[in-house]
């Protein structure tokens, strides 16, 4: 107990140090926010295997390796090529080691009605709409590394999309992390309001450079108003030691649709933990996701969906691959709550273990307190098909190659769920990105 | 040059059983062999160990094709070569479509055999002449490899893929079984199709229908693991009015 007592004050140190340097000092609101968010964190401390939501993920990285606040300095290494997934995006917003590049974004032309900014300079602006939604979508939460992210936000966007405003093309913002002398931690902090009637689409992609520790501390609120849209996707493709631990509370009003996926493709350790509240008749979500995993990787997939209001739909996939020695988590929880009849609620996770040392703990969850109500739920782990690759095989294709194509087919189930064709195909990419490289196998092949 | 499949003294176990015990034959290049026999006389057990299936072991004997000894290659390597087995079950794969399942392995083999790769263009072009001889819609491309096909559809899916990669030796593996008539005539056209001098086929087959439309150069009745006799394509008729009771009593003495 004294180490983790000491984990975190160490990652409070960063705080402490670094007070005069986090943005929007001078706003009395958010100094207060601020040291909310510190004392929560000091009594929460750092979770332990006690908690629910932490039950089969270690915080181990934490005890071998120390973090220091990102610099400016840290913001301002070269970067050669900003690794965009997307072609044709509205606008890109670029973070080097949580710092704002603003040349290496782009954010003109956006129609009228979407604000997109730095968090940093949008508390210097003093957008007045933010002090009424940082920290109010998600209340009270019994969560450290949100809380955490409460006091140190450093970095992130704050979106919003005003009323009946239709933003066609997605928002993309990029985070690019690694190439510093010794691991440093930061804390973006995204908040994005979708007015009523509104509807965009945002990805967030996460990526590391080079091979060194590093600790992102993200934490997001969405606030989807009635009748509005929001497609949120995100891809980790964090660096081999890196931690990301993401933390998102969005709501979603009456007749309004979230739709999310998350990708996660690398890193030390990468969590996300997602809770969604339909909070009026009619709101629905799909959460999807999926994940590769290999090395000591370990990921983990938390997340709650509350059916709040009658009429509401919930759907979750969640698919992943994992190799070597890696591990995943997915604890999914669906709670239909009293007088939330006729809501409907469907969750399904599958993992496919390509190693025997690979390792996956499910915990679907289902809490209902109605009558009336649709839910299922699935949770499956099974190695690939050896009848499939036998097949596959005596047709010709290398036994490397049929794996990889069982293993792409496997993931495109979940992959298609994604609705904007752009990010689909960048994501579809990055998967086979992942699959063991064909080339050197092929010359093999050929050299016999 | 010797026969096309030489096959010596083959003794096959599976697990722990021993399933062929010492069967041989020889398969001439341009020649089309059937090999009938009851249930559980190794019929499969042929096919899979030509095709190279884990968990087929030879613990004696060889299975030589065009002189190579098959053994040590992998599945890919075989079909690299030239062997083709036509499943009795074919696998479905549901997420690979048809079309990316046929290319690949086509262009697996042709990178193998040190051929350039066909393009996107060329190699519709080769499926399109191949799915029209054979009455294939273009959806059942479009489609995961037989996931969710009917029994014929499979079938005829192995036909189209045997068409694409013109092997020299195929195997077919109970291909008449759960056909129509109709399908059984369109199987057995591709199948005859594809019959040159250089090319050679085995049929394995429980009933004589099937070799009323593939003629066979000579049949070969398996029971218990062996070879019991062979002989021109009248054996065939001959074992659809007696059946293989003569061949269960062999294994009786």
């Amino acid at each position: 107990m004294a180490r983790q007592a000491i984990s975190a004050d160490q990652l409070l140190q960063g705080f402490d140090a670094g007070k005069g340097a986090l943005p929007g000092r001078g706003l009395p609101w958010l100094a207060n926010l601020r040291a909310q968010g510190r004392e929560r964190f000091r009594t929460l401390g750092l979770p332990t295997a006690k908690l629910e939501a932490w039950r089969y993920t270690r915080l181990r990285p934490f005890e071998d390796t120390q973090f220091r606040p990102a610099t400016e300095a840290d913001g301002r290494i070269n970067v050669d090529v900003i690794p965009a997934l997307l072609k044709g995006a509205a606008a890109r917003i670029v973070f080097i080691n949580g710092l704002y590049r603003q040349e290496l974004s782009n954010v003109a032309g956006l129609p009228a009605g979407v604000s997109i900014e730095p968090l940093a300079k949008a508390l210097a602006a003093g957008s007045g709409w933010i002090a009424d939604h940082l920290g109010r979508v998600a209340g009270e939460t019994p969560q450290a590394f949100f809380a955490l992210n409460t006091a140190l936000m450093d970095s992130g966007v704050v979106v919003k999309i005003a009323r009946g405003t239709s933003l066609d093309l997605p928002i993309e913002i990029v985070h690019v992390s690694g190439l510093t002398d010794r691991p440093i931690m930061y804390s973006p902090r995204n908040l994005i309001l979708v007015e009523e009637g509104a509807s965009a689409t945002v990805l967030v992609h996460h990526v590391g450079l080079g091979a060194g520790a590093y600790f992102v501390n993200g934490a997001t609120e969405v606030d989807v108003r009635d009748g509005g849209s929001l497609r949120h996707y995100t891809v980790e493709a964090e660096s081999i030691d890196a931690i990301n631990l993401a933390t998102a509370h969005v709501r979603v009003g009456r007749d309004a649709h979230y739709e999310a996926f998350g990708l996660a493709v690398g890193g030390r350790l990468s969590r996300s933990e997602v809770s969604i509240r339909l909070a009026a008749p009619g709101a629905s979500c799909k959460l999807n996701g999926a994940y590769l995993m290999r090395g000591a990787e370990h990921c983990d997939n938390t997340t709650v969906i509350e059916h709040l209001a009658p009429h509401t739909s919930s759907r979750e996939v969640f698919k992943g691959v994992l190799d070597d020695e890696s591990r995943a988590v997915f604890q999914g929880r669906i709670v239909v709550h009293k007088g939330a009849q006729k809501s409907d609620g469907h969750q399904l996770s599958k993992a496919l273990l390509l190693s025997a040392g690979a390792e996956i703990d499910q915990k679907p969850e289902l809490e209902i307190y109605t009558d009336d109500v649709k839910c299922s739920h699935g949770a499956a782990a099974g190695q690939l098909d050896a009848a499939q690759l036998f097949y596959l095989r005596s047709r010709g294709i290398p036994e490397a190659l049929a794996r990889n194509l069982l293993v792409q087919a496997f993931l495109a189930e979940a992959v298609e769920e994604v609705s904007d064709i752009g990010v689909r195909e960048a994501m579809m990419d990055k998967v086979v990105h992942w699959l063991p490289a064909q080339c050197y196998l092929q010359e093999q092949w050929r050299g016999r | 040059m010797g026969p096309m499949l030489d096959i010596k003294n083959l003794h096959v176990t599976v697990g722990e059983k021993e399933i062929l015990k010492g069967l041989d034959l020889a398969l001439p290049a341009g020649e089309v062999h059937a090999i009938m026999g009851p249930n559980g006389s190794g019929k499969s057990t042929l096919s899979y160990v030509i095709a190279g299936r884990e968990g087929y072991e030879i613990t004696k004997g060889q299975i030589l094709f065009r002189g190579e000894d098959l053994a040590p290659m992998q599945p890919e390597e075989r079909a690299a070569k030239g062997v083709f087995l036509a499943f009795q079950y074919p696998v479905e794969i549901p997420g690979v479509t048809n079309t990316t399942f046929l290319k690949e392995a086509l262009n697996a083999i042709r990178r193998s055999r040190g051929e350039s790769e066909l393009d996107a263009m060329q190699f519709v072009k080769l499926l399109r002449r191949q799915t029209k001889e054979l009455g294939i819609p273009d959806d059942m491309l479009k489609r995961s490899v037989n996931a969710g096909f009917s029994g014929g559809e499979k079938k005829r899916n192995e036909i189209l893929q045997m068409a694409v990669l013109q092997p020299l030796l195929a195997v077919l593996d109970e291909t008449d079984s759960g056909l129509d008539i109709d399908a059984l005539k369109i199987v057995a056209a591709g199948v005859n199709r594809l019959r040159s001098p250089e090319r050679s086929t085995l049929v394995i087959t429980h009933y004589q229908r099937l070799l009323s439309y593939i003629e066979p150069d000579r049949v070969h009745v398996l029971a218990h693991g062996r070879i019991q006799r062979s002989g021109g394509k009248e054996l065939a008729a001959e074992l659809e009015r007696t059946g293989y009771a003569e061949f269960k009593a062999v294994a009786a003495e």
